[in-house]
């Protein structure tokens, strides 16, 4: 161990990581596998889906694996009960408000940690409209998790368009353009970055999405087809 | 002067200014035009070079902006429990039967639109409503009927407070506000700045044991000191009156009593540290406190006791009040440092902590507004006196708000150490009714009951009973209260106030009020879901709200079983 280096321990194996490590840094390194939803390694952490949860010490809250450092001497445990027990309830909680058919990576998640896909009878969907309104893709934001991936690579982590938002708040979050117009009114460059990052199905490809509905070619052209140039140049 | 021209010159204000004066611009639009159309939004994108896409989520964060029209004014009255026993629905729904709407709709005319409201911190004269006109929240409205709601709208109210021991109150104050004449010219802040170093002052806070009122109980001093010793050129205090905790009204009872109190209480913070600016950031539903504390920086001021070289010596300090907008997360001191920011008010990752990377960035020192204003009193009194009341764990004089079925609910200023049973005999009037239970610490509290009110009102020996002092919130029930209608609503009002950013509250917040809405009739399993969704908000959320979000009703499940119904237990594998 130098200065830049610390010990601590994982799930009883001690290991030595870089100061400054995340402890989602050393249980990669660790061959420990911590699960993520929101977390990439292309946009800036928010450590807010908390599916990454280990316990520290035994401390009175979690920690977020993704954006929580490596403190030097501690016990780390990222299986336990707590953990075990809150990362099975968040994805209970999830199934039962968003559509998660075509998120193959958080279906698996569910079988991993015994989660119960009918445990909350009676709960409130997050239903929406699939919105087609441009060219290039669709947003169907019944599968939105909403990680905020989309909105910071549209933003501060890669494009700097900031064509998207989050409106409303808590259960009624969703993503969003300025008063909701078409992407095709917003400042929207169509560089594809947000269908990128999407952990699900929820911003996906037009002719993707085409395929799904059984689109001919013929359709598929006229679905795609950039828009004409306006006359005015603009 | 019509309201086009106000606007065009409230605007032009802004010109030069960047994204933290999007919340002050947005009231400013509001106020002038009722609501907040997508072309003014274009028009401040343009001057505060802010995109459009964040105004936007920003006016749908705070529940008080609009920006579709509502009526000329609108009714907001308050579902909290304190409000609920005393009638606030009654008032609601007698508003909403006269004038033909639904709550959340706005009457044909245009004249009124009526919505409900979470507390208003007006507990103590219950039923409580808040008043705008215009869109701009100017009038609390106290013990309000269907009838006064749609009267002439009066908010006279003066909550007597204190008695002759009293030093945070003060009983002298009938009906209006302390003035500076009456306060005197900031003796503490004129000794530190004479004599003292800001060390010494700190070392003063810090001897007096003094530790925060807001909820998290930090010792002040050391917050404080580490907000002086971190790097950087430019520090901050923040003064933190977004109370908003159901229950809790002490802070609009200072603030309304003894404002030049409080505003000395921030000078002192911000000479300890190194400020030379500070905020108030009060909610919005204070129209009345913040108007108040607005006059007393102007007579500061004008006594050069704020402002710049203040008492002709080298410490200056510009203090701005900035108004919520509805959202009691900004409570959360990093989400309050995101509305003044002009963002929405999402909680930040903690580390790092505000003393060292606060508001814009800068070591701040983010304070609530009785802490402030025990301040002053330690620096005139000194440190040994304020420790030399209460505990050793609980220095000094606190502030309770206690509401419900008590025959004098208000604010009161105690001596930590007494007990709950001899607090609700003898202070404040007694229980009416049969005692059912006490929640304590507002909606994020705990329930203690008949048999555990000898417990002593200090912050240990409250953690030590499974208990919690948190903001000094005393709820008070009889045996006639519906406890399945208390926990709905405290489960509606977390539902309500989440700010959706972390999943176990943004998801835990609306699955546990699924659950309350059907106590009467549970699914099999409910309480076990109830406790699942409950300690994954506690243990896994991102901030305090979501910590405890669940905290009321997992007390209630251990405290009152039989509210949730005999059941089988599912007792799932962990």
């Amino acid at each position: 161990m130098t200065d830049d280096t610390i010990n601590l321990t994982i799930d009883g194996e001690t290991i030595t990581v870089p100061r400054g490590a995340t402890l989602l840094d050393a249980a990669q390194a660790a061959g420990i596998d911590i699960p993520v939803i929101c977390y990439h390694e292309a946009t800036t952490p928010n450590g807010l889906c908390r599916i990454c949860v280990v316990d520290v010490d035994g401390g009175r809250v979690l920690q977020p694996a993704c954006v929580a450092e490596c403190q030097a001497d501690t016990q780390v445990e990222t299986r336990n009960t707590r953990v075990l027990r809150s990362r099975r309830t968040i994805l209970e909680m999830l199934n039962a408000s968003v559509n998660l058919e075509q998120a193959p990576e958080i279906q698996q998640m569910m079988t991993d940690y015994d989660a119960d896909g009918a445990r909350f009878p009676d709960a409130q969907l997050r239903e929406a409209e699939v919105i087609d309104d441009n060219p290039f893709y669709v947003r169907d934001y019944e599968q939105c998790v909403l990680c905020w991936r989309c909105v910071q690579v549209c933003a501060e982590d890669a494009q700097y368009t900031f064509a998207l938002t989050l409106k409303n708040r808590g259960h009624e979050t969703s993503v969003a353009t300025a008063f909701d117009i078409s992407m095709t009114e917003s400042p929207c460059v169509f560089c594809g970055q947000c269908v990128g990052v999407c952990p699900t199905g929820a911003l996906k490809p037009k002719v993707e999405w085409g395929m799904e509905q059984g689109w001919d070619a013929r359709e598929m052209r006229r679905a795609t087809r950039r828009p004409r140039k306006r006359e005015d140049g603009a | 002067m019509n309201a086009t021209t106000d606007l065009d010159n409230a605007l032009d204000a802004y010109s030069g200014r960047g994204r933290e004066a999007l919340l002050p611009a947005l009231w400013d639009v509001q106020g002038a035009l009722g609501s907040i159309s997508p072309e003014n939004v274009q028009r401040i994108s343009h001057i505060l070079r802010v995109p459009e896409a964040d105004i936007y989520g920003v006016i749908g964060f705070y529940t008080l902006f609009h920006e579709e029209a509502t009526g000329r004014g609108i009714i907001r009255v308050c579902a909290d429990p304190t409000c609920a026993l005393a009638g606030a629905d009654d008032a609601l729904h007698g508003v909403c039967a006269r004038l033909g709407i639904s709550e959340g709709e706005t009457t044909e005319d245009g004249e009124y639109t009526v919505e409900h409201s979470p507390c208003l911190g007006l507990c103590d004269y219950a039923p409580a409503a808040l008043v705008s006109e215009r869109g701009m929240p100017d009038k609390s409205l106290p013990r309000v009927t269907a009838e006064s709601l749609l009267g002439a709208w009066d908010d006279t109210y003066f909550a007597p407070a204190g008695d002759a021991e009293s030093v945070m109150l003060d009983a002298s104050l009938a009906d209006a506000p302390q003035t500076l004449a009456q306060y005197g010219d900031y003796a503490a802040l004129r000794q530190a700045l004479a004599d003292m170093t800001p060390e010494e002052v700190i070392a003063e806070v810090e001897a007096s044991g003094l530790i925060g009122r807001g909820g998290a109980a930090f010792p002040t001093g050391l917050k404080w000191k580490f907000t002086r010793a971190a790097p950087g050129a430019v520090k901050y205090v923040v003064c933190n009156a977004d109370e908003s905790e159901p229950g809790t009204f002490k802070d609009r009872v200072l603030m309304e009593h003894r404002p030049h109190l409080l505003l000395e209480g921030i000078a002192l913070a911000a000479y300890s540290v190194g400020a030379s600016k500070a905020y108030i950031f009060i909610r919005g539903e204070y129209p009345k406190a913040t108007a108040i504390l607005a006059q007393a920086i102007r007579e500061a001021e004008a006594q050069a006791l704020l402002g710049d070289h203040i008492m002709g010596r080298g410490f200056s300090l510009d203090i701005e009040i900035r108004r919520g907008a509805g959202a009691y997360i900004c409570g959360e001191e990093t989400a309050l440092f995101e509305a003044i920011e002009g963002k929405r008010g999402f909680p930040r990752i903690k580390p790092p902590y505000p003393t060292t990377y606060g508001l814009f960035g800068q070591p701040t020192a983010a304070n609530n507004v009785e802490t402030l204003c025990a301040a002053p009193l330690i620096i005139n009194r000194g440190a040994d006196w304020f420790c030399s009341i209460g505990t050793e764990g609980s220095a000094g004089p606190k502030l309770v708000s206690v509401s419900g079925h008590v025959g004098r609910p208000g604010v009161y200023e105690i001596a930590p150490g007494m007990t709950l049973r001899h607090f609700l005999d003898h202070v404040c009037g007694g229980v009416i009714g049969a005692l059912r239970a006490v929640l304590m610490g507002g909606a994020a509290g705990t329930f203690l009951l008949p048999g555990e009110i000898d417990v002593k009102l200090t912050f240990e020996d409250l953690r030590a009973a499974g208990s919690t002092f948190g903001s000094g919130a005393i709820m008070v029930f009889n045996q006639t209260t519906d406890l399945r209608d208390l926990l709905l609503r405290l489960g509606r009002f977390f539902q309500h106030e989440s700010c959706g950013k972390c999943f176990p509250c943004q998801l835990g917040t609306q699955r546990q009020v699924e659950i309350l809405e059907r106590l009467d009739a549970p699914h099999a399993g409910d309480r076990e879901r109830l406790l699942d969704v409950g300690m994954t908000m506690t243990e896994a959320s991102l901030c305090g709200l979501g910590h405890t979000a669940g905290i009321a009703v997992m007390s209630a499940i251990e405290k009152f079983p039989d509210i949730f119904g005999a059941q089988p237990s599912v007792n799932r594998a962990i």
